[in-house]
């Protein structure tokens, strides 16, 4: 048994045992140039054209209509931008949720910079965009992109996909949806034109991500052209790392209605629990309509990162929203969009095959650690 | 436009991080009548979104935030028990 407890699982998922073997073995047959024309170069693109159509076929999408990229963060600019470009003479408005992930906002930020448009619709108390701006937004003449996530990457709640979707198929603009924390975990929602996701998220390895372009979608790479990837990503594929990924999709799909629903359990178990045995908790995002794996919470008078070393030196890997355990020291927009509780934040999200016995020592050990770090800070 | 209430009570948080800022407006709101405002003045980024989601938590009033002039917010709250 692990000493650590990994409870960050939407930071990154651990490979997948499938994964593994499937990187091992490619490692040593899949290296060649997949673009040549020679036995090693037509072995590796056979591997790449067999991942690309086993991926396709979990996310439900047409082998060509699926890139690789180099990380969930790459998928998402170059989608993105690359439909932004594509559909200049349409427009340059652009719409997103506030509480998207910060590639899709930095990406937004660089349309701004050059001159586009970005409108960011408002979230509710549990993360959940409006849906009635949202739509409004995207029926905004020369709105040329709008973005939403399948669920929020920090809190959990899931976004009301289908019904954005159709919102923007009403008025024929294409909706990027970033399935980066439900790839593999939930199906995929419908309606969606470019959708991307990252493989380190479903048990792959880093390295590898997923740009999906539905056929009829405009899209143009904004960056130097390259044959690659249907001229949609430059580079050289990393071809053992998608053989790698698509092992671990199939894998996580394939198990994902049992364990998913299991993890699902102990997170509503931990979301239940919480507010009995911590007081002044917030427990936070939606209750029901949620991403099976992610809980988060705030304790009220708790310093962020007091808490999260606390938990390290217990043998709990978790991470947190509040601003002293981030870089800039600005807390998790995604905390400010939905106006809750910023300090003493810790997210819980639990890989595949974690153990109940892992939770119930999670649920055992925060409450004494809540009240020393209160106590050591004066509250009564 | 809505007149600002006089302030009964100002803590100065310039300068700390959260949690502290709330921890001393949770301590001194005990300070002012009912239905007195208190200000918090902070600078701390988190303090803009914490104390109002504070005052939800326990039902009492955010009645405003205002930037001051070197920076930060002033940020009222009504004391409802």
């Amino acid at each position: 048994m692990s000493l650590v407890a990994y409870f960050d699982a939407a930071s990154s998922e651990p490979l997948h045992p499938q994964a593994r073997e499937a990187l091992l073995a490619a490692i040593d047959v899949g290296w060649a140039d997949p673009a040549r024309l020679y036995g090693q170069a037509r072995r590796a693109h056979l591997l790449l054209e067999q991942a690309r159509t086993e991926v396709a076929e979990a996310l439900g999408a047409r082998p060509d209509e699926v890139s690789f990229t180099s990380s969930g963060t790459q998928a998402v600019h170059l989608g993105v931008l690359g439909t932004l470009h594509g559909r200049r003479r349409t427009g340059r408005h652009l719409v997103t949720s506030a509480v998207e992930h910060s590639s899709v906002l930095h990406a937004g930020g660089v349309h701004e910079r050059d001159g586009g448009t970005v409108e960011t619709v408002g979230v509710d108390l549990t993360g959940r965009v409006d849906l009635d701006t949202f739509a409004a937004a995207v029926g905004r003449p020369g709105t040329a992109l709008a973005c939403l996530q399948t669920a929020n990457h920090e809190v959990g709640t899931l976004q009301p996909v289908a019904e954005a979707a159709a919102a923007c198929r009403a008025h024929g603009v294409p909706l990027l949806v970033d399935a980066a924390q439900t790839a593999g975990r939930m199906p995929i929602p419908p309606g969606w034109s470019v959708l991307t996701a990252s493989a380190h998220k479903w048990g792959g390895p880093a390295g590898v991500g997923v740009l999906v372009v539905r056929k009829g979608t405009r899209f143009r790479s904004f960056l130097p052209e390259d044959e690659r990837e249907r001229r949609r990503v430059p580079g050289f594929e990393n071809v053992p790392g998608i053989v790698a990924a698509a092992a671990a999709l199939r894998a996580m799909a394939a198990e994902a209605a049992q364990e998913q629903a299991r993890i699902s359990e102990l997170v509503g178990k931990i979301r239940e629990t919480l507010p009995k045995v911590v007081e002044d908790v917030e427990v936070i995002g939606d209750p029901d309509d949620r991403a099976p794996h992610i809980v988060t919470f705030s304790c009220l008078y708790v310093d962020g990162e007091a808490l999260l070393t606390e938990l390290d030196k217990a043998g709990f890997a978790v991470s947190s929203g509040s601003s002293c355990t981030a870089s800039t020291l600005r807390p998790s927009h995604v905390l400010e969009a939905m106006g809750v509780l910023t300090h003493g934040n810790v997210r819980v999200s639990l890989p595949r095959g974690v153990s109940a016995a892992e939770v119930d020592r999670f649920l055992a050990v925060l409450p004494e650690m809540v009240r020393r770090i209160r106590q050591d800070a004066g509250v009564a | 436009m809505t007149e600002v209430t006089q302030p009964a009570l100002t803590i100065d948080a310039l300068g700390k991080k959260c949690p502290i800022p709330i921890i001393m407006l949770a301590e001194q709101i005990n300070y002012v009548p009912l239905n007195a405002v208190v200000a918090v003045l902070a600078d701390d980024p988190a303090a803009y979104t914490d104390v109002p989601a504070w005052c939800r938590l326990k039902s009492h009033r955010h009645v405003g935030s205002y930037e001051l002039p070197e920076g930060g917010w002033a940020i009222h709250v009504r004391r409802n028990y």
